[in-house]
Protein backbone atom coordinates (compact mmCIF):
# COMPACT_ATOMS: atom_id res chain seq x y z
CA UNK A 1 0.00 0.00 0.00
CA UNK A 2 2.33 2.67 -1.22
CA UNK A 3 0.94 6.15 -0.92
CA UNK A 4 2.42 8.68 -3.27
CA UNK A 5 3.38 11.35 -0.78
CA UNK A 6 4.65 13.64 -3.48
CA UNK A 7 1.09 13.98 -4.73
CA UNK A 8 0.17 15.57 -1.39
CA UNK A 9 3.35 17.58 -1.19
CA UNK A 10 2.58 19.61 -4.26
CA UNK A 11 2.19 23.07 -2.72
CA UNK A 12 -1.04 23.88 -4.48
CA UNK A 13 -2.73 20.61 -3.55
CA UNK A 14 -1.23 20.87 -0.07
CA UNK A 15 -2.73 24.33 0.36
CA UNK A 16 -6.10 23.02 -0.80
CA UNK A 17 -6.03 20.15 1.67
CA UNK A 18 -5.00 22.21 4.67
CA UNK A 19 -7.53 24.89 3.78
CA UNK A 20 -10.19 22.20 3.84
CA UNK A 21 -8.99 20.93 7.22
CA UNK A 22 -8.79 24.41 8.76
CA UNK A 23 -12.50 25.03 9.63
CA UNK A 24 -12.71 21.55 11.14
CA UNK A 25 -9.65 22.17 13.27
CA UNK A 26 -11.19 25.40 14.58
CA UNK A 27 -14.44 23.64 15.46
CA UNK A 28 -12.67 20.70 17.12
CA UNK A 29 -10.40 23.04 19.08
CA UNK A 30 -13.31 25.06 20.45
CA UNK A 31 -15.38 22.00 21.39
CA UNK A 32 -12.51 20.10 23.01
CA UNK A 33 -11.14 23.16 24.79
CA UNK A 34 -14.53 24.00 26.31
CA UNK A 35 -15.17 20.36 27.25
CA UNK A 36 -11.68 19.83 28.61
CA UNK A 37 -11.65 23.05 30.65
CA UNK A 38 -15.14 22.34 32.03
CA UNK A 39 -14.25 18.77 33.01
CA UNK A 40 -10.87 19.80 34.34
CA UNK A 41 -11.87 22.91 36.27
CA UNK A 42 -15.32 21.96 37.56
CA UNK A 43 -15.94 18.22 37.35
CA UNK A 44 -12.60 16.61 38.21
CA UNK A 45 -12.23 15.99 41.94
CA UNK A 46 -9.66 18.02 43.86
CA UNK A 47 -6.56 16.05 44.78
CA UNK A 48 -6.39 14.63 48.29
CA UNK A 49 -2.95 16.17 48.80
CA UNK A 50 -2.81 19.16 46.53
CA UNK A 51 -6.41 20.36 46.77
CA UNK A 52 -7.65 22.70 44.08
CA UNK A 53 -4.22 23.67 42.78
CA UNK A 54 -4.03 20.33 41.00
CA UNK A 55 -6.20 21.88 38.29
CA UNK A 56 -3.18 23.75 36.93
CA UNK A 57 -2.19 20.31 35.68
CA UNK A 58 -4.83 20.40 32.96
CA UNK A 59 -3.13 23.41 31.41
CA UNK A 60 0.42 22.47 32.31
CA UNK A 61 0.83 18.81 31.38
CA UNK A 62 -0.64 18.96 27.85
CA UNK A 63 1.52 22.02 27.14
CA UNK A 64 4.60 20.04 28.09
CA UNK A 65 3.45 17.16 25.88
CA UNK A 66 3.01 19.56 23.00
CA UNK A 67 6.43 21.13 23.55
CA UNK A 68 8.10 17.76 23.03
CA UNK A 69 5.80 16.46 20.29
CA UNK A 70 6.13 19.62 18.23
CA UNK A 71 9.92 19.42 18.41
CA UNK A 72 9.74 15.78 17.32
CA UNK A 73 7.35 16.68 14.53
CA UNK A 74 9.74 19.42 13.38
CA UNK A 75 12.65 16.98 13.40
CA UNK A 76 10.69 14.45 11.32
CA UNK A 77 9.49 17.14 8.98
CA UNK A 78 13.03 18.51 8.55
CA UNK A 79 14.36 15.00 7.92
CA UNK A 80 11.73 14.55 5.21
CA UNK A 81 12.77 17.88 3.75
CA UNK A 82 16.42 16.83 3.82
CA UNK A 83 15.84 13.41 2.27
CA UNK A 84 13.27 14.24 -0.40
CA UNK A 85 14.38 17.87 -0.82
CA UNK A 86 10.86 19.11 -0.57
CA UNK A 87 10.56 22.78 0.46
CA UNK A 88 7.09 22.35 1.97
CA UNK A 89 8.51 20.03 4.62
CA UNK A 90 11.05 22.67 5.67
CA UNK A 91 8.39 25.34 5.77
CA UNK A 92 6.19 23.09 7.87
CA UNK A 93 8.96 22.77 10.46
CA UNK A 94 9.60 26.51 10.34
CA UNK A 95 5.89 27.25 10.85
CA UNK A 96 5.74 24.93 13.86
CA UNK A 97 8.73 26.40 15.72
CA UNK A 98 7.16 29.51 17.32
CA UNK A 99 4.11 27.47 18.36
CA UNK A 100 6.34 24.90 20.00
CA UNK A 101 8.33 27.63 21.72
CA UNK A 102 5.09 29.13 23.04
CA UNK A 103 3.93 25.79 24.43
CA UNK A 104 7.32 25.31 26.08
CA UNK A 105 7.04 28.76 27.61
CA UNK A 106 3.48 28.01 28.76
CA UNK A 107 4.61 24.76 30.35
CA UNK A 108 7.45 26.55 32.15
CA UNK A 109 5.24 29.39 33.40
CA UNK A 110 2.35 27.22 34.57
CA UNK A 111 4.81 24.78 36.09
CA UNK A 112 6.42 27.55 38.06
CA UNK A 113 3.02 28.86 39.19
CA UNK A 114 2.16 25.33 40.29
CA UNK A 115 5.52 24.90 41.96
CA UNK A 116 5.00 27.85 44.29
CA UNK A 117 2.07 26.36 46.29
CA UNK A 118 3.33 22.76 45.99
CA UNK A 119 7.08 22.91 46.45
CA UNK A 120 7.20 26.36 48.04
CA UNK A 121 9.34 27.80 45.26
CA UNK A 122 8.82 29.08 41.76
CA UNK A 123 11.88 27.43 40.35
CA UNK A 124 14.18 24.59 41.27
CA UNK A 125 17.09 23.40 39.19
CA UNK A 126 15.75 19.93 38.78
CA UNK A 127 16.29 17.77 35.73
CA UNK A 128 12.88 18.20 34.14
CA UNK A 129 12.64 21.95 34.62
CA UNK A 130 16.16 22.57 33.43
CA UNK A 131 15.81 20.36 30.41
CA UNK A 132 12.57 22.10 29.45
CA UNK A 133 14.39 25.43 29.68
CA UNK A 134 17.05 23.99 27.39
CA UNK A 135 14.28 22.95 24.99
CA UNK A 136 13.11 26.57 24.92
CA UNK A 137 16.64 27.65 23.99
CA UNK A 138 16.77 25.01 21.27
CA UNK A 139 13.57 26.46 19.81
CA UNK A 140 15.00 29.99 20.02
CA UNK A 141 18.23 28.91 18.33
CA UNK A 142 16.23 27.23 15.58
CA UNK A 143 14.20 30.37 14.99
CA UNK A 144 17.32 32.55 15.12
CA UNK A 145 19.11 30.53 12.47
CA UNK A 146 16.17 30.87 10.09
CA UNK A 147 16.47 34.62 10.48
CA UNK A 148 20.22 34.81 9.96
CA UNK A 149 20.44 33.59 6.36
CA UNK A 150 19.44 35.71 3.38
CA UNK A 151 18.75 32.74 1.14
CA UNK A 152 15.75 30.70 2.40
CA UNK A 153 17.11 27.48 0.90
CA UNK A 154 20.34 27.81 2.84
CA UNK A 155 18.44 28.78 5.97
CA UNK A 156 16.31 25.66 5.62
CA UNK A 157 19.38 23.42 5.37
CA UNK A 158 21.09 25.05 8.32
CA UNK A 159 17.94 24.82 10.42
CA UNK A 160 17.57 21.15 9.48
CA UNK A 161 21.09 20.33 10.65
CA UNK A 162 20.50 22.14 13.91
CA UNK A 163 17.17 20.52 14.68
CA UNK A 164 18.36 17.01 13.86
CA UNK A 165 21.37 17.42 16.14
CA UNK A 166 19.15 18.91 18.85
CA UNK A 167 16.68 16.03 18.56
CA UNK A 168 19.10 14.00 20.69
CA UNK A 169 17.87 16.03 23.63
CA UNK A 170 14.24 14.99 23.27
CA UNK A 171 14.60 11.53 24.85
CA UNK A 172 16.80 13.08 27.55
CA UNK A 173 13.97 15.45 28.45
CA UNK A 174 11.32 12.74 28.23
CA UNK A 175 13.14 10.38 30.54
CA UNK A 176 14.80 12.97 32.76
CA UNK A 177 12.23 12.35 35.50
CA UNK A 178 12.91 8.63 35.44
CA UNK A 179 16.70 8.78 35.20
CA UNK A 180 17.28 11.42 37.83
CA UNK A 181 15.57 11.28 41.16
CA UNK A 182 14.25 14.80 41.41
CA UNK A 183 11.45 16.90 42.77
CA UNK A 184 9.33 16.64 39.62
CA UNK A 185 7.02 13.63 39.74
CA UNK A 186 7.82 10.72 37.42
CA UNK A 187 5.81 9.81 34.35
CA UNK A 188 2.31 8.63 35.21
CA UNK A 189 0.31 8.59 31.98
CA UNK A 190 2.44 7.06 29.24
CA UNK A 191 4.09 4.23 31.17
CA UNK A 192 4.60 0.61 30.19
CA UNK A 193 2.11 -0.48 32.83
CA UNK A 194 -0.56 1.83 31.43
CA UNK A 195 -1.84 5.06 32.96
CA UNK A 196 -1.43 5.25 36.71
CA UNK A 197 -4.03 7.92 37.40
CA UNK A 198 -7.77 7.68 37.91
CA UNK A 199 -10.02 8.14 34.89
CA UNK A 200 -11.79 11.17 36.40
CA UNK A 201 -8.51 13.05 36.04
CA UNK A 202 -7.12 11.17 33.05
CA UNK A 203 -10.14 11.95 30.85
CA UNK A 204 -9.98 15.77 31.07
CA UNK A 205 -6.21 15.53 30.72
CA UNK A 206 -6.46 13.59 27.48
CA UNK A 207 -9.21 15.88 26.21
CA UNK A 208 -7.05 18.91 26.93
CA UNK A 209 -4.18 17.18 25.16
CA UNK A 210 -6.33 16.65 22.08
CA UNK A 211 -7.58 20.23 22.30
CA UNK A 212 -4.01 21.52 22.32
CA UNK A 213 -3.14 19.26 19.41
CA UNK A 214 -5.99 20.54 17.28
CA UNK A 215 -5.16 24.09 18.37
CA UNK A 216 -1.64 23.44 17.15
CA UNK A 217 -2.99 22.13 13.84
CA UNK A 218 -5.13 25.23 13.50
CA UNK A 219 -2.34 27.75 14.11
CA UNK A 220 0.13 25.66 12.14
CA UNK A 221 -2.18 25.74 9.09
CA UNK A 222 -2.38 29.53 9.28
CA UNK A 223 1.40 29.83 9.60
CA UNK A 224 2.35 27.27 7.00
CA UNK A 225 -0.06 28.90 4.54
CA UNK A 226 1.58 32.25 5.19
CA UNK A 227 5.02 30.68 4.71
CA UNK A 228 4.09 29.08 1.38
CA UNK A 229 2.43 32.23 0.11
CA UNK A 230 5.41 34.28 1.29
CA UNK A 231 7.75 31.97 -0.60
CA UNK A 232 5.58 32.32 -3.69
CA UNK A 233 5.57 36.09 -3.32
CA UNK A 234 9.35 36.08 -3.11
CA UNK A 235 9.61 34.09 -6.34
CA UNK A 236 7.21 36.49 -8.08
CA UNK A 237 9.22 39.47 -6.86
CA UNK A 238 12.48 37.94 -8.06
CA UNK A 239 10.95 37.19 -11.44
CA UNK A 240 9.63 40.74 -11.67
CA UNK A 241 13.10 42.10 -10.87
CA UNK A 242 14.70 39.85 -13.42
CA UNK A 243 12.28 40.83 -16.18
CA UNK A 244 12.77 44.52 -15.57
CA UNK B 1 45.56 9.22 6.53
CA UNK B 2 48.66 11.17 5.55
CA UNK B 3 46.53 14.08 4.37
CA UNK B 4 44.59 13.93 7.63
CA UNK B 5 47.88 14.29 9.49
CA UNK B 6 48.95 17.17 7.32
CA UNK B 7 45.72 19.04 8.07
CA UNK B 8 46.20 18.39 11.76
CA UNK B 9 49.84 19.50 11.62
CA UNK B 10 48.98 22.58 9.60
CA UNK B 11 46.29 23.74 12.02
CA UNK B 12 48.42 23.01 15.05
CA UNK B 13 51.34 24.88 13.54
CA UNK B 14 49.10 27.84 12.71
CA UNK B 15 47.72 28.10 16.21
CA UNK B 16 51.19 27.60 17.70
CA UNK B 17 52.75 30.32 15.55
CA UNK B 18 49.89 32.69 16.31
CA UNK B 19 50.77 32.00 19.91
CA UNK B 20 48.56 34.60 21.46
CA UNK B 21 45.50 32.47 20.76
CA UNK B 22 46.50 29.75 23.20
CA UNK B 23 47.60 32.13 25.90
CA UNK B 24 44.42 34.19 25.45
CA UNK B 25 42.06 31.28 25.97
CA UNK B 26 44.19 30.08 28.86
CA UNK B 27 44.12 33.43 30.59
CA UNK B 28 40.38 33.69 29.92
CA UNK B 29 39.93 30.33 31.65
CA UNK B 30 42.04 31.40 34.62
CA UNK B 31 40.28 34.74 34.98
CA UNK B 32 36.77 33.25 34.77
CA UNK B 33 37.65 30.80 37.52
CA UNK B 34 39.30 33.43 39.67
CA UNK B 35 36.16 35.56 39.41
CA UNK B 36 34.21 32.96 41.38
CA UNK B 37 36.07 33.27 44.69
CA UNK B 38 35.72 37.04 44.34
CA UNK B 39 32.02 36.80 43.55
CA UNK B 40 31.00 34.03 45.94
CA UNK B 41 33.36 34.93 48.74
CA UNK B 42 36.57 33.26 49.91
CA UNK B 43 35.08 30.67 52.30
CA UNK B 44 36.90 27.45 51.55
CA UNK B 45 34.08 24.99 52.20
CA UNK B 46 31.72 26.83 49.84
CA UNK B 47 34.45 26.99 47.20
CA UNK B 48 35.23 23.31 47.45
CA UNK B 49 31.51 22.54 47.05
CA UNK B 50 31.20 24.53 43.84
CA UNK B 51 34.69 23.83 42.48
CA UNK B 52 33.68 21.03 40.08
CA UNK B 53 31.00 23.11 38.46
CA UNK B 54 33.18 26.20 38.27
CA UNK B 55 36.01 24.42 36.47
CA UNK B 56 33.60 22.79 34.02
CA UNK B 57 31.74 26.01 33.26
CA UNK B 58 35.06 27.79 32.79
CA UNK B 59 36.19 25.10 30.36
CA UNK B 60 32.89 25.36 28.45
CA UNK B 61 33.16 29.13 28.10
CA UNK B 62 36.84 29.08 27.15
CA UNK B 63 36.08 26.44 24.53
CA UNK B 64 33.17 28.50 23.20
CA UNK B 65 35.46 31.49 22.92
CA UNK B 66 37.83 29.70 20.57
CA UNK B 67 35.27 27.84 18.46
CA UNK B 68 34.97 30.40 15.69
CA UNK B 69 38.69 29.98 15.02
CA UNK B 70 38.08 26.45 13.69
CA UNK B 71 36.87 27.77 10.34
CA UNK B 72 36.73 31.56 10.46
CA UNK B 73 40.31 32.51 9.59
CA UNK B 74 40.55 29.94 6.81
CA UNK B 75 37.22 31.12 5.47
CA UNK B 76 38.33 34.73 5.40
CA UNK B 77 41.62 34.21 3.57
CA UNK B 78 40.04 31.74 1.14
CA UNK B 79 42.10 28.70 2.09
CA UNK B 80 38.95 26.93 3.33
CA UNK B 81 37.65 26.87 -0.27
CA UNK B 82 40.81 25.09 -1.37
CA UNK B 83 40.68 22.65 1.52
CA UNK B 84 37.05 21.84 0.75
CA UNK B 85 37.88 21.33 -2.92
CA UNK B 86 40.84 19.10 -2.05
CA UNK B 87 40.78 15.33 -2.22
CA UNK B 88 40.39 14.74 1.50
CA UNK B 89 36.75 13.89 2.41
CA UNK B 90 35.16 16.87 4.12
CA UNK B 91 34.29 14.84 7.21
CA UNK B 92 37.94 13.88 7.69
CA UNK B 93 39.03 17.46 7.09
CA UNK B 94 36.67 18.61 9.83
CA UNK B 95 37.80 15.86 12.15
CA UNK B 96 41.38 17.01 11.64
CA UNK B 97 40.48 20.60 12.36
CA UNK B 98 38.49 19.56 15.43
CA UNK B 99 41.44 17.54 16.73
CA UNK B 100 43.71 20.53 16.19
CA UNK B 101 41.25 22.78 18.02
CA UNK B 102 41.03 20.36 20.92
CA UNK B 103 44.79 19.95 21.21
CA UNK B 104 45.59 23.64 20.85
CA UNK B 105 42.77 25.26 22.83
CA UNK B 106 41.31 22.70 25.22
CA UNK B 107 44.22 20.49 26.22
CA UNK B 108 46.15 23.40 27.80
CA UNK B 109 43.09 24.14 29.94
CA UNK B 110 43.01 20.56 31.18
CA UNK B 111 46.72 20.70 31.98
CA UNK B 112 46.41 23.71 34.26
CA UNK B 113 43.01 22.78 35.71
CA UNK B 114 44.50 20.90 38.72
CA UNK B 115 46.22 24.06 39.93
CA UNK B 116 43.00 26.01 39.66
CA UNK B 117 41.05 23.20 41.32
CA UNK B 118 43.56 23.27 44.18
CA UNK B 119 43.05 26.99 44.54
CA UNK B 120 39.33 26.28 44.83
CA UNK B 121 40.11 23.78 47.60
CA UNK B 122 38.93 20.69 45.71
CA UNK B 123 40.06 17.49 47.39
CA UNK B 124 42.74 15.38 45.63
CA UNK B 125 40.43 12.46 44.77
CA UNK B 126 38.19 14.92 42.98
CA UNK B 127 41.06 16.43 41.02
CA UNK B 128 42.09 13.15 39.42
CA UNK B 129 38.55 12.32 38.39
CA UNK B 130 38.04 15.87 37.18
CA UNK B 131 41.03 15.60 34.85
CA UNK B 132 39.83 12.24 33.60
CA UNK B 133 36.31 13.57 33.06
CA UNK B 134 37.64 16.62 31.25
CA UNK B 135 39.79 14.40 29.02
CA UNK B 136 36.81 12.21 28.15
CA UNK B 137 34.19 14.94 27.92
CA UNK B 138 35.85 17.91 26.26
CA UNK B 139 36.26 16.33 22.79
CA UNK B 140 32.46 16.49 22.65
CA UNK B 141 32.67 20.24 23.16
CA UNK B 142 34.96 20.62 20.16
CA UNK B 143 32.89 18.24 18.03
CA UNK B 144 29.52 19.85 18.76
CA UNK B 145 31.15 23.25 18.58
CA UNK B 146 32.38 22.48 15.07
CA UNK B 147 28.76 22.05 13.96
CA UNK B 148 27.89 25.47 15.33
CA UNK B 149 31.06 27.02 13.91
CA UNK B 150 30.32 25.54 10.47
CA UNK B 151 26.75 26.83 10.57
CA UNK B 152 27.80 30.37 11.42
CA UNK B 153 31.02 30.59 9.41
CA UNK B 154 29.69 32.85 6.67
CA UNK B 155 27.94 35.25 9.01
CA UNK B 156 29.01 38.55 10.35
CA UNK B 157 28.50 38.67 14.10
CA UNK B 158 27.96 34.92 14.19
CA UNK B 159 29.47 34.70 17.67
CA UNK B 160 26.33 35.40 19.66
CA UNK B 161 24.29 33.06 17.51
CA UNK B 162 27.01 30.44 17.92
CA UNK B 163 26.63 30.49 21.69
CA UNK B 164 22.84 30.24 21.44
CA UNK B 165 23.16 27.23 19.14
CA UNK B 166 25.93 25.40 20.94
CA UNK B 167 25.50 25.97 24.68
CA UNK B 168 22.17 24.09 25.01
CA UNK B 169 23.82 21.07 23.39
CA UNK B 170 26.74 21.29 25.84
CA UNK B 171 24.52 20.77 28.85
CA UNK B 172 24.57 16.94 29.00
CA UNK B 173 28.40 17.01 29.07
CA UNK B 174 28.33 19.58 31.85
CA UNK B 175 25.84 17.55 33.91
CA UNK B 176 27.72 14.26 33.72
CA UNK B 177 31.12 15.88 33.99
CA UNK B 178 30.21 17.64 37.21
CA UNK B 179 28.37 14.57 38.51
CA UNK B 180 31.51 12.46 38.09
CA UNK B 181 33.64 14.90 40.10
CA UNK B 182 31.05 15.25 42.83
CA UNK B 183 30.71 11.48 43.08
CA UNK B 184 34.49 11.23 43.47
CA UNK B 185 34.50 13.87 46.20
CA UNK B 186 31.70 12.03 48.01
CA UNK B 187 33.65 8.73 47.62
CA UNK B 188 30.93 7.17 45.47
CA UNK B 189 31.47 5.07 42.32
CA UNK B 190 32.34 7.33 39.40
CA UNK B 191 32.55 4.82 36.58
CA UNK B 192 28.90 5.13 35.49
CA UNK B 193 29.26 8.90 34.99
CA UNK B 194 32.51 8.46 33.10
CA UNK B 195 30.94 5.80 30.90
CA UNK B 196 28.01 8.08 30.09
CA UNK B 197 30.50 10.82 29.23
CA UNK B 198 32.37 8.43 26.94
CA UNK B 199 29.07 7.46 25.35
CA UNK B 200 28.25 11.10 24.66
CA UNK B 201 31.71 11.63 23.24
CA UNK B 202 31.48 8.63 20.94
CA UNK B 203 28.05 9.74 19.77
CA UNK B 204 29.37 13.23 19.07
CA UNK B 205 32.30 11.69 17.20
CA UNK B 206 29.81 10.08 14.83
CA UNK B 207 27.34 12.94 14.48
CA UNK B 208 29.67 15.94 14.71
CA UNK B 209 31.84 15.65 11.58
CA UNK B 210 28.89 14.59 9.39
CA UNK B 211 26.66 17.43 10.54
CA UNK B 212 29.48 19.98 10.38
CA UNK B 213 30.36 18.81 6.86
CA UNK B 214 26.74 19.26 5.79
CA UNK B 215 26.77 22.74 7.31
CA UNK B 216 30.03 23.64 5.61
CA UNK B 217 28.82 22.46 2.18
CA UNK B 218 25.95 24.86 2.68
CA UNK B 219 28.34 27.79 2.86
CA UNK B 220 30.01 26.83 -0.40
CA UNK B 221 26.87 26.11 -2.41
Amino acid sequence: MAIDLHKYANPRRFLKIISAIYPWSVAVTVILLVAGLYLGLFVAPPDYQQGETVRIMFVHVPAAWMALSIYTMMAVSSAVGLIWKHPVADLSAKAAAPIGASFTFLALVTGSLWGQPMWGTYWVWDARLTSMLVLLFLYLGYMAIWESFEDPNKAAKAATILILVGAINVPIIKFSVDWWNTLHQPASVATLQGPKIHSSILMPLLIMGSAYTSFFVMVWIIRVKAEILGRRLRILQMNALRDK
Amino acid sequence: MRRFHSILRRDLKLSYRQGSAISLSLSFFVIVILLFPLGVGPELNILSRISAGVVWVGALLACLLTLDRIFQADYEDGSLDLLVLGSLPLEMLILGKVCAHWISSVLPLIVISPILALSLNMNPAGIWVMMLALLIGTPTLSLIGAIGAALTVGMRRGGVLLSLLVLPLYIPVLIFGVAAVEAAIAVLPVSSHLMLLSGISLGALVVGPVAAAAALRLTFD
